[in-house]
C-alpha cells in the first residue's frame, strides 16, 4: 500500500514548525505504524536528509515512550493501545495521514514529533510514592488487601505515563494521570499514612505546571492506551476534598 | 588481570551475613561527602540510586530515555520469583538457591546465588510495601503461581505486567529522593565513555542527547546498572534504545568482560513477519502451561492447521520429554522449535514458526478460562497479526531475550576497575549459562536494594584517590576521545544509514551465533564482522550535526560497539568448547541431542580483557568452585 505523510517538522524548541509531506511506498498492513516511520527515515537518510524524530523504545505499548498525534488522535484510529501498537491494517492505500506531537502548553516540542513530558515526572515526585525506606518493611503478608481493592489499585497502576490524556484533553489537563496515581496508592493500605499530603502535594504540582484545568470531558479515557477510568478523576477529587476538610491525620 | 571473586569463607548459609558484618562502612555523618553517579534508571539501577540516598549518599543517575519510568525492565511480564514459602508446597532459600544453580546449568557462583535466593523475601516485602500490587487471593494474601516448570509456586505477579509495577515501584522511590534533592536526575544523557584514572574508576563522560553537549561528572564510584545486549542480535525482544555502550566502553577502559557467549533466547516470541521488522514481541511463556506446541509431521505441510489431522501434528516437546512436556527449560524449547523449523516443518507465511495450540485446553475449560488466564497476551497477539489465537493456533518463534553475560563483578558487585560497580543484567553474576523464568526482575532488584548498598561501603570506606579537578588534563582527554568520536560519525561522507548495518550486523550473529553454534560457523562470523565493520566506519552516514537531538547519531554510536561486542561474543563462544544453558555448540551434545557439558575443563568463568583492539582480547578465567552442590546432567525428560 501507499500512503501520503504530513509530518510536523520542527527543530528545536524555539524554531517554527511546518508540516512537510512525504510518500510512504510499498508498506504493507502487517507494519507498526513505527515500522512504516522507519522506513521513511531510512529513505531519507538514504536522500542525505534528516530523519523524522520520533520518540520510541519498547515497541510493545508498555514503555510510554511513543505518542503522536495520527488524524486528530493521539496514538491515532485505534482503542487501548499506544502509537506503536497501531498496525498499518487500520488504514488503507491511498490515505493522508497527518502525523503530529502531542499537542499542550506543559508539553513543550523538542524536536519533530519529540516533546518534554518532564511535568510528569514532577508530579510524581511531588508525592506519588510511598516513603519505606528500604529494609524497613514488613512481612508481605503481614498486611491484608482485599482482593478487589488490589484489583482496583491496578487498575489504575496500570498507566504507562505516555501523556496521551494531557494531548486529547480540551483543555490540557493532566487529571487522568494525577487521578490515576493517587488512586493506585490510596486504595492500598500502604497508602494511608500519606494519603492527605499526597494529593494535596501532587495536585499543587498539577497547578504549577502549564496544564489546564479537568472541565470532565472524558476524552482522556478514549484516548488513555490503558482504558484507565475517569472514574479515578472522581475519587481524586473526593480525595481532595477530604484532605480540605477532615482534620489532619484522621480517618 | 586479576580475578579475586571475594567470596567470603565459612559455610555457604552463612556467607552473606558474615560479610555484611565485616562489611566497611561509612559513618552516616560522612555519607553525604561521597557522591555516587548510577547510570540506568532499570530495576537494579532505579532501586540502587534510591536506597543509596535513602543512606544519606549524594546520587547522580542518569538514563538515555526521557524519563527513568521508560527503562526495559518494564517489558517484563511474567514475575518474580522469591523463597516465601507462601503456599506451603516446600520452597526454601534451600531450594530457590539450587533450582537457579540447575537452572544456569551450574556456570554461576554459589555464593553469589545463595545470596540472592536469601534476600528475594525481603525483596517482595519492599515492593509490597510500596504499594506494588501484586496478584492477591480473596482472603487478601498474595497469589502465587508456578512459572517457567518451576517445581514450586514461588512467583509473584501483577497481572501481565511484573516488571511494570515493580519499576514503577523502584522508580516512585527514586522520585521521592529526588523530590528531596538527594537524587538529581539526568535524564535523556547518555553515557559515552568512562573516566579512569591510575586504575580507578573517577566519573563518566556524557552526552546531553538534547542539546548535543558532552561533559563530564566525577563521583566517588560509578555504578552501571544499564542492562543486556541482546540487540546485538538486531532483532530481539528489548526495546530499540537498548545497547551494550556504557559496559562496552567500561570493557574498554579496563572491565572484564564475562562470559559473553551466554544468551537467552526466548521460546514464546511472535514470528518475523518481514524485512522491515524493528523488534520481535515476547508473549510470556505462562501460555506454555496450557498451550500444546505443535509442527505438521511432514516438511512443507502448507495445509491450514484445522485441516491436518492429529495424527498428522508432531507434539514434539511432549514426545521428546513426557515428563516435563511443554514445560520443558527456555533453552531447550528454543532449540527444539529450531530444529524443527529447519528441517521444513515450520509454520506460516515464511514458515517460521511452530504452532502454539490452546484448542485442546479451551475444549477442556473453556474459553472464559483461557480468557481470564491470558486474556491480555491473546489481545496483544490478535493486535499484532491480526488472527484469533482462540480460533487459530499461534504462532511462536524463539527471539532473543536476555544476556547472562556482562561485565565481570567480584561478591561486591565491583567490576576489575576500582570504583565501578556493575548491577542487574549488565553484570554476568548470577544467572550462569542460562536464567530462569521470574529470576530477572529478582536480580535486579536485590542488586539494587539490598546488595550494592552493603558491599559499596567496602569501596568508599576504603583509601580515597587523590583529589581529582573538573578540567584535569586527564578528564579532557576522554571528553576529547569522545568528541572526536561523536565528529567522526557526524562528518561521515558514507551513504548507509546506520540501521543498515545493524540488521545486517545481526543477521550474522543470528545465523551463526544464535541458537545453534559450530566451530565453522563461528569462524565464518569471526571473519564477517571485521569487514563488516571496517565497511560500516567507511559507509555509515549520519545526517543532521552533533550539537542538537540526533537519533541516527544515536543509534550510529551504538552499533559501533556492537559491532566489537559481536566480534568477543563469537569468540568466547568459539573457545567455550562445550554445550551449556543457552550456549549450544552442535559439536557437543549427547546421541539424544541433548547440551553435553565439559565439567573438567570448563568449569569456569571466561574473563576477557581489552588490550588495545577489538579482536584481540585475552582470555582468563575464574574457576567455579562447588562445595553444596553436586554437578549433574540436566534431565527434562
Amino acid at each position: 500500500m501507499n500512503l501520503i505523510l504530513h509530518v510536523w517538522r520542527q527543530a528545536s524548541p524555539t524554531a517554527r514548525g511546518r508540516f512537510e509531506t512525504y510518500t510512504a511506498n510499498d508498506v504493507n498492513e502487517e507494519m507498526s505504524f513505527l515500522e512504516m516511520l522507519d522506513v521513511v527515515n531510512e529513505q531519507l537518510i538514504a536522500n542525505n536528509q534528516e530523519p523524522i524524530a520520533f520518540e520510541h523504545d519498547c515497541r510493545e505499548g508498555i514503555c510510554g515512550s511513543c505518542g503522536v498525534v495520527v488524524n486528530g488522535e493521539p496514538h491515532g484510529p485505534h482503542r487501548g493501545g499506544a502509537t506503536c501498537q497501531l498496525h498499518l491494517r487500520h488504514f488503507k492505500s491511498g490515505d493522508e495521514i497527518w502525523i503530529e506531537p502531542f499537542r499542550a502548553k506543559a508539553f513543550p516540542v523538542l524536536k519533530d514529533l519529540i516533546v518534554d513530558r518532564g511535568a510528569l515526572d514532577r508530579i510524581i515526585q511531588a508525592g506519588g510514592y510511598v516513603s519505606v525506606r528500604t529494609g524497613s518493611a514488613p512481612d508481605a503478608n503481614a498486611v491484608l488487601v482485599p482482593k478487589q481493592y488490589a484489583e482496583q489499585a491496578m487498575n489504575a497502576a496500570e498507566c504507562i505515563g505516555c501523556g496521551a490524556c494531557v494531548a486529547a484533553c480540551p483543555n490540557a489537563a493532566a487529571m487522568l494521570f494525577t487521578a490515576a496515581k493517587v488512586s493506585h496508592l490510596a486504595l492500598l493500605p500502604q497508602g494511608q499514612p500519606e494519603r492527605t499530603q499526597r494529593v494535596e502535594g501532587m495536585v499543587a504540582r498539577v497547578n504549577a505546571e502549564a496544564f489546564g484545568h479537568c472541565t470532565n470531558h472524558g476524552a482522556c479515557e478514549a484516548a488513555c492506551p490503558k482504558g484507565i477510568s475517569v472514574d479515578f478523576i472522581a475519587r481524586l477529587n473526593r480525595e481532595l476534598l477530604k484532605a480540605a476538610v477532615l482534620p489532619p491525620q484522621e480517618p | 588481570m586479576l580475578l579475586d571473586a571475594k567470596i567470603p569463607g565459612g559455610p555457604l548459609a552463612s556467607k552473606w551475613s558474615e560479610h555484611i558484618l565485616h562489611s566497611k562502612l561509612v559513618n552516616p555523618a560522612n555519607k553525604r561527602k561521597y557522591h555516587v553517579l548510577v547510570v540506568g534508571s532499570g530495576l537494579a539501577g532505579a532501586s540502587a540510586a534510591a536506597t543509596l540516598a535513602e543512606l544519606g549518599y549524594q546520587v547522580s543517575c542518569f538514563c538515555f530515555q526521557d524519563s527513568p519510568r521508560r527503562a526495559h525492565s518494564i517489558a517484563a511480564q511474567g514475575g518474580i520469583n522469591a523463597a516465601k514459602n507462601y503456599p506451603n508446597d516446600g520452597d526454601s532459600v534451600a531450594r530457590l538457591f539450587y533450582d537457579t544453580i540447575k537452572g544456569g546449568d551450574f556456570r554461576s557462583r554459589e555464593a553469589n546465588v545463595h545470596r540472592l535466593a536469601e534476600v528475594s523475601s525481603n525483596i517482595i516485602d519492599q515492593c509490597v510495601a510500596q504499594g506494588v500490587p501484586f496478584a492477591r487471593e480473596y482472603s487478601g494474601l498474595l497469589d502465587n503461581r508456578s512459572f517457567g516448570g518451576a517445581p514450586v509456586s514461588r512467583t509473584f505477579y501483577a497481572r501481565g505486567q511484573t516488571g511494570q509495577q515493580l519499576l514503577l515501584g523502584a522508580y516512585q522511590a527514586l522520585s521521592r529522593q529526588i523530590g528531596l534533592g538527594t537524587v538529581k536526575m539526568h535524564p535523556r544523557t547518555e553515557l559515552l565513555d568512562l573516566i579512569v584514572v591510575d586504575g580507578a574508576c573517577r566519573g563518566i563522560v556524557v552526552r546531553d542527547l538534547v542539546s548535543g553537549q558532552i561533559s563530564s561528572h566525577l563521583g566517588d564510584a560509578v555504578v552501571l546498572g544499564t542492562g543486556g545486549y541482546s540487540n546485538v542480535f538486531y532483532l530481539s525482544t528489548n526495546a530499540l534504545g537498548c545497547n551494550t555502550t556504557a559496559i562496552w566502553r567500561a570493557h574498554r577502559r579496563g572491565a572484564g568482560f564475562a562470559n559473553p557467549c551466554y544468551t537467552q533466547i526466548h521460546p514464546t516470541c511472535i514470528p518475523q513477519s518481514g524485512d522491515y521488522q524493528s523488534k520481535l514481541t515476547l508473549m510470556s511463556e505462562s501460555l506454555r502451561n496450557d498451550g500444546r506446541i505443535w509442527v505438521p509431521r511432514t516438511p512443507g505441510d502448507r495445509r491450514n492447521p484445522a485441516n491436518i489431522p492429529d495424527g498428522e501434528r508432531d507434539y514434539y516437546l511432549e514426545r521428546l520429554y513426557p515428563s516435563f512436556g511443554n514445560l520443558c527449560p527456555r533453552d531447550i524449547a528454543s532449540r527444539r522449535a529450531k530444529e524443527q523449523v529447519d528441517s521444513g516443518r515450520g509454520v506460516g507465511e515464511l514458515s517460521n514458526g511452530v504452532y502454539l495450540d490452546f484448542s485442546e485446553a479451551i475444549g477442556r475449560l473453556g474459553q472464559p478460562t483461557i480468557q481470564a488466564r491470558y486474556g491480555n497476551l491473546f489481545d496483544m497477539y490478535a493486535r499484532i497479526t491480526g488472527e484469533d489465537p482462540y480460533r487459530v493456533p499461534m504462532r511462536i518463534y524463539p527471539a532473543p531475550h536476555y544476556t547472562m553475560g556482562g561485565l565481570w563483578v567480584d561478591y561486591n558487585l565491583m567490576s576489575t576497575i576500582p570504583g565501578l560497580h556493575v548491577v542487574g543484567e549488565a553484570n554476568f553474576s548470577d544467572h550462569g549459562a542460562n536464567r530462569l523464568g521470574a529470576s530477572a526482575l529478582m536480580q535486579g532488584l536485590a542488586d539494587g536494594y539490598f546488595v550494592l548498598p552493603v558491599t559499596i561501603g567496602n569501596y568508599l570506606a576504603g583509601p580515597r584517590p587523590a583529589p581529582l579537578a573538573a578540567d584535569a588534563a586527564a578528564v579532557r582527554a576522554v571528553e576529547d576521545e569522545v568528541r572526536q568520536r561523536v565528529s567522526k560519525l557526524v562528518d561521515n561522507d558514507g551513504d548507509l544509514s546506520p540501521t543498515h548495518f545493524h540488521r545486517e550486523l545481526g543477521r550474522i550473529v543470528w545465523n551463526y551465533c544464535g541458537m545453534g553454534r559450530n566451530a565453522a560457523g563461528l569462524r565464518t562470523a569471526l571473519d564477517q564482522i571485521p569487514v563488516l565493520r571496517e565497511e560500516f566506519h567507511a559507509r555509515v552516514r549520519v545526517p543532521g550535526s552533533g550539537e542538537s537531538l540526533n537519533q541516527a547519531l544515536e543509534r550510529a554510536g551504538r552499533v559501533a560497539d556492537y559491532f566489537e561486542l559481536a566480534e568477543l561474543l563469537c569468540r568466547d563462544a568459539l573457545e567455550r568448547e562445550e554445550s551449556c544453558g543457552g550456549h549450544f555448540r552442535e559439536e557437543h551434545q549427547t546421541e539424544e541431542g541433548e547440551a553435553r557439558r565439559d565439567d573438567v575443563n570448563f568449569a569456569h568463568v571466561a574473563v576477557w580483557e581489552w588490550t588495545g583492539a577489538s579482536g584481540q582480547q585475552r582470555r582468563h578465567t575464574e574457576p567455579l568452585a562447588y562445595e553444596a552442590v553436586e554437578l549433574t546432567q540436566r534431565s527434562y525428560k
